[in-house]
């Protein structure tokens, strides 16, 4: 499978060169301010993981850069050239491809379908012009059989499929289509311990392939077995914001349980 | 990593692997399980049931012309139910569709009558009038996010004032006088409401322009990208959105195609008596929206198809004169039509777990 990622993967990536860089972005929806003064680099050949708990600006923080909303401070530059997204396919034309937990797939449209949508192979130009069909499914098929995920049939309803194999389809689509910037909304919080891993191998192969990848996960376990960077958000502020080399698993595990609040809590607790 | 060799761009199909892990062959599902899944399944074993219930019921139901009179009557429905049936598809509905095919027709027969133009004027500027209530209709539902059902429900009784209102104001009656003396009646008539001879069997060309809509919607959904934008956008918004489908044209274009079938219908009135009574079409947005169900359109959007709305039309046609046929009292319609609604909606729910099933 990390075979197909390396083919798809675009040729211009070179490992260690930001893809995304965002500088004191904030977001405020009205009063409320979801996100305040972020500063994040994506690199190629590298995974960037996103932690924090419900409610710490994490959505936030993917809508900004897959083009759901625009930012209203800072300064998001993909490519060293600054940008605001009025739109996904704006995010999607960069090269930024976003795989979202439960929104990844329509789930009753033909495993095809979804492995195309939104990128169609026509037959003409023209509006209404037929799809290539034929062309649609053989591609989809043996894209995935080649990553690996066994599809009883590629016409049945994707919904049908497992959540970790609809899960793997979206990012095999992402792929494809030539992202450059691959951001994970929380691929793992629904599934089981084997789905995940899965899940997880795929994380890692389109690190591998020389994409930036954008870990979003409460899960610091998981984190850390595929991230080179960790960021941790609380209440939409940076609160830690460190490098592997400089980071443990049980920092990660404190500081997302709640570090110093936990611990009083739990002395609170104690009888 | 070891075929990372490839050198292709990304557009590019890439030849097969040979190092990949044998997988298992792949395998088609069973006939039957791919003909449960299509949305018409129970639309099409209702319509022959209602079929041969009347065969067997009414002797009269039997004959040619009586085919003649049931389709033509489900024609009438059938027309705007494919739009409905596509923006059910799309994920919203239109209350307003019912009155909007009185609006077109009055807007037309006032137009020429008061300013003695010919026919076709008023047909073009009607069409035009149908769409901007379509548009203004899916503008409304994408740009504040209300839901499509009160939307179109204001819609809905907007228009019914204005119909009422304006025809008074004009004519000073709640019909539109008789427009069949102006220029273009006739090649007007002809287009929207002429008999057409088969040979064996006479019948409107309403009921051929409406197999025709079906035909067409049918290739849109299941042949076009647009079509692939109508199932997401009704299946699942927000994952459209980010693949980069264009929900809010999709939405508002569903909404303008289903004005504009409501146009067609209401030329076809229009053309058929040449007069318009301002008050019908209330209740007819029902009638669509039923249709479109009893045919497999599911109220949540993204799963249904034009085929099946037509068949759902088929079954209220026939309904409708098997009842007459068979001489009993038409009040029990409305019965029928609840039951139905009812059935119809139990077998999508059954029809849609079973293509939801993890196999």
């Amino acid at each position: 499978m990390t075979d197909t990622i390396a083919e798809r993967a675009a040729r211009d990536l070179h490992r260690g060169e930001p893809l995304v860089e965002m500088d004191g972005v904030g977001k405020a929806y009205g009063a409320i301010r979801a996100l305040e003064d972020v500063n994040l680099t994506v690199n190629a050949g590298e995974v960037t993981c996103v932690l924090g708990d419900n409610g710490a600006g994490k959505s936030t923080l993917i809508k900004i850069i897959s083009g759901l909303h625009p930012h209203s401070e800072g300064t998001l530059r993909v490519d060293g050239t600054e940008r605001h997204f009025g739109s996904p396919r704006e995010a999607l034309d960069t090269g930024i491809a976003t795989v979202y937990q439960d929104l990844a797939v329509v789930g009753l449209m033909e495993v095809w379908r979804n492995f195309f949508l939104g990128s169609e192979i026509r037959k003409g130009r023209y509006p209404l012009a037929p799809l290539d069909i034929k062309a649609m499914r053989e591609i989809a098929d043996t894209e995935l059989q080649k990553m690996g995920i066994h599809v009883k049939d590629i016409n049945q309803p994707i919904g049908t499929l497992s959540g970790g194999q609809r899960q793997c389809v979206a990012i095999a689509r992402a792929v494809y289509f030539g992202a450059r910037v691959l951001i994970l909304d929380e691929p793992t919080a629904a599934l089981g311990v084997k789905q995940s891993g899965v899940v997880l191998k795929y994380t890692a192969a389109a690190r591998d392939a020389g994409l930036g990848v954008v870990f979003i996960t409460h899960n610091p376990h998981h984190a850390y077995m595929v991230g080179d960077h960790f960021v941790i958000l609380k209440l939409g502020r940076r609160v830690l914001d460190k490098k592997r080399s400089e980071v443990t698993l049980e920092e990660l595990t404190a500081e997302m349980a709640g570090g110093q609040e936990l611990a009083e809590l739990s002395h609170e607790l104690k009888r | 990593m070891s075929s990372s060799v490839a050198t292709q761009s990304s557009s590019q199909p890439s030849p097969p692997a040979t190092g990949a892990p044998a997988a298992p062959p792949r395998q088609q599902r069973s006939l039957l399980s791919r003909v449960l899944a299509r949305p018409e399944v129970g639309a099409l074993a209702a319509a022959v049931a209602v079929f041969l219930f009347f065969y067997a019921a009414a002797p009269t139901f039997r004959s040619l012309p009586a085919a003649s009179t049931y389709l033509y009557a489900s024609a009438t429905i059938g027309i705007v139910a494919v739009g409905v049936a596509l923006l059910m598809i799309g994920g919203e509905f239109d209350l307003s569709a019912g009155v909007a095919v009185t609006t077109a027709a009055l807007t037309a027969a006032m137009l020429c009558y008061q300013l003695s133009l010919n026919v076709w004027v008023g047909v073009v500027v009607s069409l035009v009038v149908a769409l901007a209530i379509g548009f203004l209709n899916g503008w409304l539902v994408v740009r504040t996010g209300i839901p499509s059902f009160l939307v179109t429900l204001s819609t809905f009784f907007v228009l019914q004032g204005l119909n009422l209102g304006v025809t008074r104001l004009v004519t000073g009656a709640v019909a539109t006088p008789n427009i069949n003396q102006l220029d273009g009646f006739d090649s007007a008539r002809a287009v929207f409401a002429s008999d057409v001879d088969l040979g064996v069997i006479t019948l409107n060309v309403t009921i051929l322009w409406w197999a025709l809509f079906v035909a067409v919607g049918t290739w849109v959904l299941l042949r076009t990208r647009v079509g692939n934008w109508i199932f997401a956008s009704g299946g699942n918004e927000a994952s459209a959105r980010a693949v980069g489908v264009p929900v809010r044209k999709v939405k508002i274009g569903l909404f303008m195609a289903v004005g504009f079938l409501a146009w067609f219908l209401g030329m076809h009135l229009l053309m058929n008596f040449s007069t318009v009574q301002a008050g019908i079409g209330v209740g007819n947005e029902f009638v669509y929206i039923i249709a479109a169900v009893v045919g497999g359109a599911l109220l949540t959007g993204g799963y249904g198809s034009a085929v099946g709305s037509a068949l759902g039309a088929l079954i209220f046609g026939m309904t409708t004169q098997g009842i007459v046929f068979a001489g009993w009292d038409p009040n029990w319609f409305r019965t029928f039509l609840g039951v139905m609604l009812l059935l119809a909606v139990m077998v999508n729910l059954y029809v849609k777990n079973y293509a939801a099933r993890r196999k």
